[in-house]
Formats: C-alpha cells, sequence, structure tokens
C-alpha cells in the first residue's frame, strides 16, 4: 500500500485543511468531475471538514450515470438472445434501463458476465467460438484504450465472434457544456486525474483561457483531494485562470502516448448522448469504419424502441450540479439503490448512490 | 489451514479404490449405487457410534441448555486457499454456535452434489470435514446425499446443522447490550472474501492470501470461563462482512455503534487487493473473525486475553455503543472525517475505473 498510505495521512490532511482555512475569504463553488473523487470526498468525511465557503458539487463523471437509457435496453436486449455472452463491468448491471437492468435479465436466464477486463472477454469468445461474446465498452477516456486494445487482440486472433457494445464519453467537451449551460455555477474544476493520464492535459488550456475558469488536474485520495481544493482556491481568490496538476505522481502533461494510439486506432470521436444532460456535440467514441466486424452496433441486428426516461428523476439536475443527491424529491423514498428511479442511485461513484450509501446530507453526523 | 497440516492428512488417509471416477445421479437414488458411494468412504471417514447405528437420525442426550444453528454453504469455488467447502461446512455452524455461546456437540451433513463431481474431490472435501470436525469437538451423527442433474447446482452444496450445549455463563443477547459497551474485532478484516475472489474465473490474481476460515468454539470459551455474562453479544463476521454485522447489531439492538476507521485491523496485501478491485473491505465476508460487544470495565482485559489465542492475535477494540444515533453506525475515517457506514443494497458489484 506504499504510495496510497502517504496519501492518506492525517496529519497532512488537517494541515491542508488549516491552510485552506486561511486562504478562503470568499464563497466559491468547485466542481469535481471524477465520480471517483466524489466517493472519496464522502468516503473519507471531507465534505463535513472543508471550510464552511467552500461548495463542492458534484460532476457528471460516473460512466454508469450517463450511458443513456436507450443504450442499456440495447445491451438487456442483446444479452437475451441465446447465442450471445454479454460482459460488463460490474456496476453496469443494476443500473435500470427502461424495461429491466442487466441483472434482472441475468436472473431470468441470460448470460451476463461480470468482468475486470475486456481482454477476459476476447478470451471467453475464443471459448466460445459458438457464441458471440460482446464486451459492454462504457467508460471516459480511462477505460477506451483496454476497450479499443480488446478489438485489436481480437483481431489479431482472428476472432468473428467478439464486438462491442460502446458507449465511449469524453470529459472536456462535457465540462464546456456545463461550463455554457445557462445554469451553471461553478467557478472551478478539479479534474478527473485517471482521465488526464491517458489523455494528458493540453485539452485544458484552451477552456481555462476561453472561459477564464481554473483547473486543477486531481487525485483521489484525502491529500490529493484537499491539494488539489486548496490550489483551486488559491486561484480562486488571486483570480487566476491556470490549468495546474496535483496529481503528478501519476499524470504527465503529453499523458499516455501509446494508449491514445490504441484509442485513435480503433475509435472515432461522434458526438453522442449522455443520460440526464442530454446531447452534447463530438463528446464520444465509437467504433470506426475499419473495424465496424466488431462494432456490436452495427454488427447484431437490434430492433428496440426508444424509450421515456422516469420524469421524476432529476438526474441532468444532479450531474450537471445543480442540484445536490439530498435536493431531490424521491431521494432515499420512492428512489434507493434497491429501487433506483436513474442512474445515478446505483453506481458507487453515482452521487446519489454515494450519498444514499454514506448517508450524506453534509452536515457533520 | 497450513498446507503442511493437508498433506499430512492426504498421506494419512488414502483414497479407497471407488469403481467409479466421478458421482451421477444414481449415487443420490437411494439405491445400491447410493450405499457403494456411503459404503466405501463416507461413514469410515466420519465414524463414530452414533453415525455407525446407520438409522434415520441419531440418537444422544445432552444436558443443560441447548442451542441449534443451520446453514448452507454454496461456494464458488468449491477449493481455495486457505481451505475449502467442507471445512467451511464445519467451522461455519460451529461458529454460529459459538456466538450463542455454545460449545457443538453433534452435527447433521447434508450434500447436494451437481453429478459429474469427480469423486477424488468428494474425497478431499470428506477429509476437510473431517479435520475441521476433529479440530473442533464435533461429531457428524447424521446425513443426507442427494445428486442433481448437471447444470442443476454448482458442483456441491452443503448444509450443517448443529447442536451444542450453551456455555453455563454465557448471556448472550441484544438486550444486553448497553451503551459505553465496547466493541471488540477478533482479527484482521476480509481476507475470506478476498482470497475467494482471487480464484474466480475472470479474477484470477497472483496472491498469497488465504482464507481465514478457522473454528472459534475455544476461543469463545476461555472468555466465557472467565468474564462471563460481562460478553454482552458476540456475531461472527461473515456475509455482509464487519459493516453489515455491525448494522444489524445496531439495528436490533436499537443503539448507535461508533467506530475508528485507523483500529480495525487488515493486511496489507488484502488491502491492496481491495483497492485493485474497488471493494470496501469493510464489507468484505470473514470466516475466523468475530465481533463481541463486552461490558467497558472487562474490556482491557478480554482484549488482552483475546490476544494470547491464537485466533485473537489481531483484535482489538474498534469502538463503542452509543445511545446517540440509535440504529446507525457511525465511522471516524482515518483521516478524522465522520461518515455512517450502511448497508450494502446487494452484493458488492466492482466499479469501472
Amino acid at each position: 500500500m506504499k504510495y496510497m498510505s502517504e496519501y492518506r495521512d492525517a496529519t497532512r490532511v488537517k494541515s491542508y485543511l488549516a491552510e485552506l482555512q486561511q486562504v478562503v475569504t470568499k464563497p466559491w463553488t468547485i466542481m469535481e468531475v471524477c465520480g471517483g473523487q466524489t466517493h472519496s470526498l464522502v468516503k473519507n468525511g471531507i465534505l463535513s471538514m472543508l471550510p464552511d465557503k467552500i461548495n463542492m458539487v458534484h460532476g457528471p463523471g460516473c460512466p454508469v450515470c450517463v450511458t443513456p437509457l436507450h443504450l442499456i435496453d440495447k445491451a438487456v436486449f442483446l444479452a437475451e438472445k441465446p447465442d450471445v455472452i454479454m460482459c460488463s463491468y460490474g456496476d453496469m448491471l443494476r443500473v435500470p434501463g427502461s424495461k429491466k437492468s442487466l441483472l434482472e435479465a441475468k436472473a431470468a436466464g441470460a448470460d451476463v458476465r461480470i468482468l475486470y477486463s475486456p481482454l477476459e472477454a476476447v478470451k471467453l469468445a475464443k471459448e466460445n467460438p459458438g457464441k458471440e461474446v460482446i464486451f459492454f465498452a462504457v467508460g471516459f477516456e480511462t477505460t477506451a484504450p483496454a476497450n479499443a486494445l480488446s478489438v485489436l487482440h481480437a483481431e489479431r486472433a482472428g476472432l468473428k465472434n467478439y464486438s462491442i457494445l460502446t458507449s465511449h464519453v469524453l470529459v472536456p467537451p462535457a465540462i464546456e457544456a456545463l461550463i455554457r449551460d445557462e445554469t451553471n455555477t461553478v467557478q472551478g474544476f478539479l479534474a478527473a486525474g485517471h482521465v488526464c493520464t491517458i489523455m494528458g492535459m493540453s485539452e485544458y488550456f484552451p477552456l481555462a483561457e476561453k472561459y477564464k475558469i481554473p483547473i486543477v488536474v486531481t487525485g483521489f485520495e484525502p491529500v490529493d483531494l484537499l491539494q488539489g481544493i486548496l490550489m483551486l482556491v488559491k486561484q480562486l481568490e488571486a483570480g487566476t485562470y491556470n490549468v495546474e496538476n496535483q496529481y503528478t505522481r501519476v499524470v504527465r502533461p503529453e499523458g499516455n502516448p501509446q494508449a491514445r494510439a490504441v484509442i485513435e486506432k480503433v475509435f472515432e470521436v461522434s458526438n453522442r448522448e449522455w443520460r440526464g444532460i442530454g446531447s452534447i456535440p463530438v463528446s464520444g467514441y465509437e467504433v470506426n469504419k475499419q473495424y465496424t466486424a466488431f462494432d456490436a452496433n452495427k454488427k447484431m441486428n437490434i430492433s428496440i424502441a426508444k424509450a421515456e426516461e422516469s420524469k421524476e428523476c432529476i438526474a441532468g439536475e444532479i450531474l450537471k450540479g445543480l442540484k445536490k443527491p439530498s435536493q431531490c424529491p424521491q431521494f432515499g423514498k420512492k428512489c434507493t439503490p434497491i429501487n433506483p428511479l436513474g442512474a445515478p442511485m446505483v453506481s458507487s461513484e453515482g452521487a446519489c448512490a454515494v450519498y444514499y450509501h454514506f448517508n450524506c446530507t453534509e452536515e457533520p453526523v | 489451514m497450513s498446507i503442511t497440516k493437508k498433506i499430512k492428512m492426504q498421506l494419512s488417509c488414502p483414497m479407497p479404490k471407488f469403481d467409479f471416477d466421478s458421482i451421477n445421479l444414481g449415487h443420490g437414488s437411494g439405491g445400491i449405487l447410493t450405499q457403494r458411494l456411503l459404503n466405501s468412504g463416507v461413514f469410515e471417514m466420519l465414524k463414530n457410534d452414533k453415525l455407525d447405528e446407520k438409522h434415520d437420525g441419531a440418537f444422544f442426550s445432552l444436558d443443560g441448555e441447548l442451542a441449534f444453528s443451520t446453514d448452507s454453504y454454496v461456494v464458488h469455488p468449491i477449493f481455495f486457499p486457505g481451505g475449502d467447502i467442507g471445512e467451511l461446512a464445519v467451522n461455519g455452524t460451529v461458529n454460529d454456535l459459538a456466538m450463542c455461546g455454545a460449545m457443538a456437540r453433534y452435527l447433521s451433513l447434508s450434500f447436494i452434489i451437481e453429478e459429474g463431481l469427480p469423486v477424488e474431490q468428494f474425497w478431499q472435501i470428506l477429509q476437510s470435514i473431517k479435520y475441521a470436525c476433529d479440530n473442533a469437538g464435533v461429531q457428524v451423527v447424521t446425513g443426507d446425499t442427494k445428486v442433481v442433474e448437471k447444470g442443476k447446482g454448482d458442483k456441491i452444496f452443503i448444509n450443517t446443522s448443529g447442536i451444542g450445549t450453551v456455555h453455563a455463563a454465557a448471556d448472550i443477547r441484544l438486550g444486553n447490550i448497553k451503551d459505553r459497551d465496547a466493541v471488540i474485532v477478533s482479527g484482521k478484516i476480509a481476507a475470506h472474501g478476498i482470497a475467494i475472489m482471487s480464484k474466480r474465473q475472470g479474477l484470477e490474481f497472483e496472491t498469497d492470501i488465504t482464507s481465514d476460515t478457522i473454528n472459534l468454539n475455544f476461543t469463545v470459551k476461555k472468555l466465557l470461563d472467565i468474564y462471563g455474562d460481562k460478553i454482552h453479544f458476540l456475531r461472527d463476521a461473515t456475509r455482509g462482512g464487519l459493516a453489515g454485522v455491525l448494522n444489524e447489531i445496531a439495528v436490533d439492538a436499537k443503539k448507535g455503534i461508533d467506530i475508528r476507521e485507523k483500529d480495525i485491523a487488515i493486511e496489507e496485501q488484502v488491502a491492496g487487493a481491495c483497492e485493485m478491485l474497488g471493494l470496501d473491505p469493510l464489507y468484505v465476508a470473514n470466516e475466523g473473525v468475530f465481533v463481541a460487544v463486552v461490558d467497558a470495565a472487562v474490556a482491557a482485559e478480554v482484549l488482552n486475553n483475546l490476544r494470547q489465542d491464537a485466533n485473537g492475535l489481531n483484535s482489538a477494540v474498534i469502538g463503542s455503543i452509543t445511545g446517540e444515533h440509535p440504529a446507525k453506525v457511525i465511522l471516524q475515517s482515518a483521516i478524522g472525517g465522520r461518515r455512517v457506514v450502511n448497508m450494502l443494497p446487494g452484493e458488492q458489484l466492482p466499479r469501472i475505473c
């Protein structure tokens, strides 16, 4: 656990908190973009330790939460085919589609497998030549390289029975859409450390410059988060709007060129619908023409009607940081992790589920 | 269980010559094949005078207050680092009785076997059952074997029920839990769940983490011998992990529980695996760890005593009972923040990134 415990050190946390207390003079609204950061802020009890003037709002960086309803319906539709093995990361399974979740499809007999890596799905395809093995390729830039790599592995192995159902989304276009939204209140962003590990920092400079808004690339441990918040507050107080890197032990300014090359080989940038937010231009990846044979969207015959979202779910306002989960009238009542109305109540990175699980009201407990 | 112990067992109990390689539907039919399976190994392995009666049930008499418990074991994979389903099935029920303050005496043992289970694996499981029974001082006195069609089970399911005699000084009830009682955890958490995860298909990772499955009855007896009714409540932190058990106690006893993250012991490798898999160790299953709620006046002594026991070397007081926030478990995080520790809505699912 070396390189982990140092970043959970109570003494360092206290000293950052003390410095924050000294530096902050005005109220500031800060968004942590990534659901992993939301999870850590709440799990470690950081929200209740921050100075009152700092208002943390939680961003759309939960891949499970922003995967559109019709795509989950597609995954369920495909999983229910007798000749399909549907593979997915764990937290996608409980997300409700319009009729059912993948977990419910599994209980009814569909072959749905929880995997940690898409390369395992390629292995499954080799072992099950009579089945179409589909990997539900969900996520931000972080999971894109592994998903793309699985396509290259399948191609190299000459597999004809492997494909991916993509729902890849990109962070910078989402940040821009949030800033441009007329209801936006966010004054500074903690950018997602692991996304930048892959993509680097270059996409964030034009955003900071154009919208005069500071951005700090930040990690996930308590010390990371507090240091990131402190760096951002210092900029906000000084009126500067630079892109800074708190997560230097992992993020290089240029990112990971090899991983990006794999992404570019298999994917192309496309418009993408975000659940709860709507369509954002050039905000996602889909499989490019060269690899259509591995694109479940094109390869499989999918015929499903487009379903309506629940009107009671305010996921859009939650994901844009306009409301806290506890401000939703259905929170903890009609909507719980066992019977979620929307995706943010499902994933352990979804703001609603995090608030519910850790009973977070932001008041000291 | 250490590897050396297991090897010794195998040397002392060579597999008899069966005239079949795997178990089929006929072995559960109640006919000749069933008899052949039982007579060519099972009865011999678990031999005792009550089982030898070969009756529909067992006859015995016991003095004093009794405790009775049952549990079914469906673990996958059936062999895992540090143990197997057989050992688990004995220790699990022995420990459930121990948590009632009882020393397990007699067990029933039922197998539901999926046809095709290699007889060699069945033999290995039987040996583990025998080994665990000897360690816990308990006898299997009645049992049952059923075989289901391929695809209708998962290799083997085991049910054990147990009867035990309650310690004369024990009074272990939710109603005895008082404000300011100390909450003790008997060891490092999350090893069993992670040992199992490390062997699941699709998740295999290199590690030497082993399950903590062990019988806790003698450990508990020692505590009861000295501290009697000062031990207010006991529960083993199996399914649902430490967080699940603490929540059960808080809700059922209508008391609040305050715990400190920094005092909860966890093996570094286990903590690392949990980080990697995106799991919270507080919710990961244990098979050799229990929670003791004890009178604050004897907490330090109990801890000192428990730490002399092989099953309590890493025990620690992790918190206390409070009249505030009834039915809620509140954790002080390692960095000093406070948060609620809730029950999980379902199975803990790994995160995407």
